[in-house]
């Protein structure tokens, strides 16, 4: 018995060996991953991994939306391969609060599969989910926060996985100023936001724009995101005597605001603006009739690339539709640095393994120079800012939602109407 | 009496100094603000008037909801958290005939007509869910500890929720305008908009049929009597499975008027409006005393009046920044000033009788 056992014994050990050496041999020439950050290993059964992180349900959804249709486009015209593997996209919904922004982040960040992120579409999910991805190694593409500090030099280095090809609201905000002071001639304004890290800053920058510029702000108020009754904060505004009421908020407030500023005493006939947080048809539904003759700054589709009507055209066709919001391009975009530079430092073996080393993959984005996108000419700044920023202000001519459609040439709504 | 040792004492001593400071922190703070705004004088009379009206059209609609929780907790012992969730199918009903009526002109050619149809379609519809709700999800767990049904409750209250936002989408709709209602109304001299009028009125009006039910009714009799003792009331022939199926039917088209006047206001209809309101409502019927009808009319309306003139009346003059932030702050510490001084509600019965 025991002798059996013996010989059974050793001839496992044998067996084993011999198949360890085989097995051994090519293992010594693999790539060996020196990289600061480590490697996501890419087997060549296996999909390249990219992930998506935004708003994706409740009133500010076609945000998120919106920018995940310019990163499906962006993948397909790649032909939905990288060095021969499927590209795999997966989402998680960041619900446009800090905290839904840290629950994404920390799911998207246990996933070592991911090679690289692009994300968020709120400020707020940003502020609550970016440590998260950077600390794991992560570095993600937003094509959609605005909050000028996102991108500040002394931002910190939680930061340092973050990039995006969004403008800064230094630039939307000047914007919004100069309309308002130069071509509407209004010397006294009133600002509206809801606490949110993307309405917050914008307003401030404009308010502090307009007053550089010589306007008075007569009243800077604030709501909850989810209030209802607007009718005792636009008493309020109405009491500072405004001529032009700001509220760059999202699309349940502003909506609220929208609907129900006409009915206060004082403001019945006063100019009202709001941004890219509320340039979506979703806003006419919730805003009603109000709306129209409002003011909504917004990236200038006019003066994108000629690329740019090509992706609207693809968009249509595969969606059905306008582009819902205002994102998908710089998200279509996105998408492409971060292939482009995955295309740099990424090891392929000669069985169609790839490895990502990840602080290369990093500082490939940050060194994207001359990039020919769909919204310009693209350069990273080592603070992340990728973005080309041309911001319009456009009008609401028709608030019916079924009429949204400001890429179009002959009848847009909203329309153009400065610079 | 033998375990209360010093250090008990003195916990209990910091415990209930704390309280007290903090109750005369709160009351100093409205006094000292709202004789600061008095006299800073920023508001005319008419802004006041607009404040208190929002503040009553707001509180009404809190009012109307907070029936429903009132009352099912009256007859059942139990908090409906789907409650919040009924007013939202009342809205939605009442969007999807509005619509129909505007589209087909009859909106603009009979007003009241319209309007009070559309009040009834939603009523009916949250009535319907309603009672479904109860023979689903409550009627099974009946004989179940407390914590069961309120689990099943928050329950049927995603299931609602998750179930229109399947049908109707994640976005909102804009509720259409009824255009015999724009403009204004001279009270008194006063420019009041004509909605929030109807929406008090209409909202009166359905607190006092409710009361006149639950006071001068055999059926409102019935409903007592289960609320006191369902054993008893049975013994006595009234079907109990009846009279709460009837209770939560009530409430719920309550829920359902509110749903209609909200969305008159505020102009909105989507899958998670109910969420918050529903959580308010509750909030007032807490205020008010929870299972006492006149209790959820008056809660409703002072924690609508509070909102509302709060932020302008007292916290903007003592400092505070952005004051309408803090909006649900003032509803939530009112809340528990009033159930500090009063910890059954303001119209609530002691305690000691029910337990």
């Amino acid at each position: 018995m025991n002798k059996r056992l013996f010989a059974l014994l050793s001839v496992l050990v044998l067996a084993s060996m011999v198949l360890a050496a085989c097995g051994g041999a090519p293992a010594a020439a693999t790539y060996e991953c020196a990289d600061a950050l480590g490697c996501v290993k890419v087997a060549p059964d296996e999909p390249v991994h990219v992930a998506y992180w935004g708003v994706l349900s409740g009133a500010d959804g076609s945000l998120g939306e919106d920018s995940k249709r310019g990163v499906e486009i962006a993948i397909e015209d790649l032909g939905g391969k990288f060095q021969g593997h499927d590209i795999l996209l997966t989402t998680e919904d960041a619900l446009c609060t800090p905290e839904g922004g840290a629950t994404a982040a920390t799911k998207l960040a246990a996933d070592t599969s991911i090679v690289g992120l692009i994300g968020s579409s709120c400020s707020d999910e940003t502020v609550g989910g970016v440590a998260t991805l950077t600390n794991a190694g992560l570095t993600t593409i937003s094509p959609s926060n605005t909050r000028p500090v996102l991108t500040d030099p002394a931002r910190g280095p939680d930061y340092a996985g973050y990039l995006r090809t969004a403008h800064s609201d230094a630039f939307q905000g000047k914007a919004v100023a100069e309309f308002a002071y130069n071509v509407l001639k209004v010397t006294k304004a009133a600002t509206i936001h809801d606490g949110s890290a993307y309405a917050q800053a914008l307003q401030q920058v404009f308010a502090d724009e307009f007053t550089a510029m010589g306007g008075t702000i007569v009243a800077q108020e604030a709501v909850a995101k989810d209030a209802t009754d607007m009718g005792p904060v636009l008493t309020t505004v109405s009491a500072a005597g405004p001529e032009f009421v700001y509220f760059p908020v999202f699309v349940a407030a502003g909506g609220y605001i929208a609907a129900q500023i006409r009915d206060v005493a004082g403001l019945e006939t006063v100019a009202i603006a709001g941004s890219d947080g509320i340039f979506t048809a979703d806003f006419l539904k919730a805003g009603g009739a109000n709306t129209e003759g409002m003011y909504l700054s917004s990236p200038d589709f006019g003066l994108f690339p000629g690329g740019y009507a090509t992706f609207v055209e693809k968009h249509n066709a595969k969606y059905g539709g306008a582009p819902l919001s205002v994102f998908h391009a710089h998200a279509y975009d996105a998408t492409n640095i971060l292939f482009t530079a995955l295309e740099k430092v990424a090891v392929v073996e000669a069985d169609g393994t790839i490895y990502v080393p990840r602080q290369a993959l990093r500082d490939a984005i940050y060194a994207t120079k001359d990039f020919q996108g769909i919204t310009g000419t693209l350069a990273c700044s080592a603070s992340g800012d990728c973005g080309a920023p041309v911001i319009a202000i456009y009008e609401i001519v028709n608030s019916d939602a079924a009429a949204w459609n400001p890429q179009d040439t002959a009848n847009p709504n909203p329309k153009k109407i400065y610079p | 009496m033998m375990r209360t040792s010093f250090g008990e004492r003195v916990t209990d001593w910091a415990v209930s100094g704390f309280l007290w400071g903090f109750r005369i922190l709160i009351i100093l703070i409205v006094v000292l603000g709202t004789f600061l705004t008095i006299r800073a004088g920023k508001y005319t009379s008419e802004q006041w008037i607009d404040f208190v009206v929002s503040g009553i059209s707001q509180g009404s609609i809190y009012a109307l909801i907070a029936l429903g929780y009132t009352m099912v907790y009256g007859i059942l012992r139990m908090i409906n958290f789907a409650h919040g969730e009924i007013f939202m199918t009342g809205a939605f009903g009442g969007y999807f005939l509005a619509t129909w009526l505007t589209g087909i002109g009859f909106m603009d050619k009979y007003p009241a007509i319209g309007f009070i149809s559309a009040i009834l379609f939603a009523m009916l519809i949250s009535a319907l869910i309603a009672m479904l709700v109860e023979r689903i999800a409550y009627r099974p767990l009946r004989g179940a500890p407390r914590l069961v049904p309120l689990i099943s409750a928050i329950g049927a209250s995603f299931f609602l929720q998750y179930t229109f936002r399947g049908f109707f989408g994640p976005g909102v709709y804009a509720y259409p305008r009824i255009k015999a209602l724009d403009g204004d109304w001279a009270i008194f001299g006063v420019e009041i908009l004509k909605v929030k009028i109807i929406v008090i009125v209409a909202a009166l009006l359905m607190m006092a049929i409710l009361y006149y039910i639950v006071m001068f009714t055999k059926m409102g009799k019935a409903m007592r009597a289960v609320s006191e003792n369902k054993d008893v009331a049975a013994l006595m022939g009234i079907d109990v499975n009846r009279i709460i199926v009837t209770t939560f039917a009530l409430g719920a088209a309550m829920a359902g008027a509110a749903g209609v006047l909200y969305s008159l206001i505020f102009r909105q209809v989507g899958f998670f409006m109910g969420f918050t309101p529903g959580i308010k409502a509750f909030t007032a019927a807490v205020l008010g005393g929870i299972g006492n009808i006149p209790g959820a009319m008056v809660g409703g309306l002072v924690l609508g009046i509070l909102e509302s003139v709060g932020p302008a009346l007292f916290l903007e003059s003592v400092g505070i920044d952005r004051p309408y932030q803090l909006k649900d702050a003032i509803a939530y510490i009112m809340l528990v000033m009033i159930l500090l001084f009063r910890p059954s509600g303001i119209l609530g019965e002691r305690i000691s009788k029910k337990a």
